[in-house]
């Protein structure tokens, strides 16, 4: 993989200088190259990764996991109903799967009701979708590759040879 | 109590009351650390932890499970087309720390002379030394980074001069030996006669070159004891363990003092090691990635503060120059750590010929790291020197 991906996956922060530093490059040519991924849309944006389990508990919201089965339509295959779906703003992630659903749909929302809500009224009611499976998660352990909870710290003693 | 003379002529480690005062103090920025700043990868703990739950809980053979003597046998060929026989030219040892003193216990006879580098790892010395043998270090020097040549091997051959101790990449400069160099070694080496006692832990931690073990060189298998372990490409240093292959003889010799003094290596570390070896070349690719990356920081860093620092070939250490501030090695590791509470270990610590340099240990976070080094460049900014900026190093990697 690029390595100024992986660098930047890890930390979006690191700045073109370090990154140059790091790998032995020119800053321009660091520059250029992330704003190349940028323009072919490989970097979409950068954001925080905020760890919700924190918040206040209104804050934090509730997340389900919703699998839909879905009629495929002519010509348009599973696209034009996934868009359908993903373009409400309580949806998350969307993913079409192999298995025994169609769509994977992680909805965010306020509350249970306002998840349950947006299943029984917007998801279910919809052409083409023949059923839904709503799975509510309890609580988050690890999220895109990071770990919940506070490092711990180091256990190594601070001087060896 | 009377303790034995061997022992007494070990002289006191230098530098403790200055890592007592590193211990003591808190919220430090330590560079000072020998060892990965990585957690063991999971795979290899949860391997651990699973042969306990089915209770592996036994001593193993004493040269080590045969099913890891494979792997490690199966590694060293597919890795460095080396070739030993897991069940004669393989031992599982307690690290390479055991492997060492079972290296020098098994060669070594009274008055006999071993060439050790210096600046080097510290057991080196002493342990020839409780073995009867004579230490005699071959000074190095910062020109070449700290390299051993053929030259300052005939000049410091003896009569006596039974061995020599190679180590690279190395503990504290970072630096090791391409290819051509490790031939004019071997050169000398066949020619004088002389066994070699490779320690090769950091080998997979080579950033600019391929690293090429002794034993691979032609004709130098049979002379070499090849001494590696698990600590710290697989970040394993707690677990304790590590290899030493040799011809038959020599690991029959070993494997005798081994099975009196230590009899195995726990058998936990060893269920850990096979999965290490089996699963975890993934991991160790990442984590050197890493290193990589926080090399070319660090070195760019220390030369930018006006700390000439030659680029360190491998394992985690840079071994800048601090002459331009004007201080001896341990005052100026004493004196970052007051004033601007960071870590690092005063080249002294590894012998005389560390004066006028540190080891900075990058096995810590980027975040760390750039902290640490705007530390350095605050303290080397009020600390004029008396004398002029050191030599600038190239630091073209080659990419």
């Amino acid at each position: 993989m690029n390595e100024i991906l992986e660098i930047l996956e890890k930390n979006a922060r690191t700045t073109p200088e370090d990154m140059a530093k790091m790998l032995g490059m020119k800053v321009a040519a660091v520059k250029s190259a992330v704003k190349k991924l940028e323009k072919d849309g490989v970097i979409l944006k950068y954001k925080a990764v905020v760890n919700k389990e924190l918040l206040r508990e209104e804050d934090s919201g509730v997340r389900a996991l919703i699998e839909v089965r879905v009629t495929p339509q002519k010509n348009l295959g599973f696209d034009h109903i996934a868009e359908r779906i993903y373009m409400f703003p309580e949806v998350t992630s969307c993913y079409l799967m192999s298995g025994t659903y169609d769509l994977l749909v992680v909805v965010e929302g306020k509350s249970i009701h306002t998840v349950s809500s947006f299943v029984a009224e917007k998801l279910s009611p919809m052409e083409n979708v023949r059923g839904t499976v709503t799975h509510f998660i309890l609580k988050k352990y690890k999220e895109d590759g990071d770990i919940l909870k506070q490092p711990e710290r180091s256990k190594r003693p601070a001087i060896t040879l | 109590m009377k303790i034995s003379k061997l022992v007494q002529q070990i002289p006191p480690s230098g530098i403790r009351v200055f890592f007592e005062l590193v211990l003591g103090m808190k919220d430090v920025i330590s560079l000072g650390v020998g060892e990965p700043d990585f957690v063991t990868p999971w795979n290899i703990r949860e391997k651990a932890i699973f042969s306990l739950e089915e209770g592996y809980t036994s001593y193993t053979s004493n040269k080590g499970m045969i099913e890891l003597r494979r792997e490690i046998s199966r590694y060293l060929k597919n890795r460095y087309s080396l070739e030993y026989d897991p069940e004669e030219e393989i031992l599982v040892t307690v690290g390479v720390s055991e492997g060492y003193d079972l290296a020098v216990r098994a060669i070594v006879d009274r008055g006999d002379k071993v060439l050790v580098q210096e600046p080097a790892y510290v057991s080196y010395g002493p342990v020839v030394t409780i073995c009867g043998g004579k230490a005699v270090p071959i000074k190095t020097k910062p020109d070449n980074g700290f390299k051993i040549t053929p030259s300052d091997i005939r000049k410091n051959y003896g009569k006596k001069t039974k061995a020599i101790v190679l180590s690279y990449p190395n503990n504290p400069t970072g630096n090791s030996y391409s290819r051509k160099e490790l031939k004019g070694i071997a050169k000398v080496v066949r020619g004088k006669n002389l066994i070699v006692i490779s320690d090769e832990i950091y080998c997979d931690l080579t950033y600019d070159f391929e690293h090429t073990p002794f034993p691979a060189l032609p004709g130098m298998k049979e002379r070499t004891i090849y001494l590696n372990g698990f600590s710290k490409a697989f970040a394993m240093t707690g677990w304790r363990i590590g290899y030493a292959c040799g011809n038959k003889d020599v690991i029959a010799a070993m494997t005798k003092i081994h099975q009196y003094t230590m009899m195995c290596v726990p058998i936990m570390s060893q269920m850990a090691a096979i999965e290490a070896l089996k699963n975890g070349a993934r991991s160790v690719a990442e984590m050197k990635r890493e290193y990589a990356r926080r090399r070319g920081f660090v070195i760019q860093r220390l030369n930018e503060i006006g700390l000439a620092c030659h680029r360190p070939e491998g394992a985690f250490y840079a071994f800048p120059s601090i002459k331009r501030s004007g201080l001896s090695a341990l005052e100026f590791s004493s004196r970052l750590l007051k004033e601007e509470k960071v870590a690092l270990v005063p080249g002294t610590a590894f012998g005389a010929s560390g004066e006028g340099y540190v080891r900075i240990s990058y096995a810590t976070s980027m975040e760390r790291l750039k902290e640490a080094l705007d530390r350095i460049e605050r303290f080397m900014l009020r600390t004029p020197g008396k004398a002029l900026p050191g030599p600038r190093y190239s630091l073209t990697n080659g990419r």
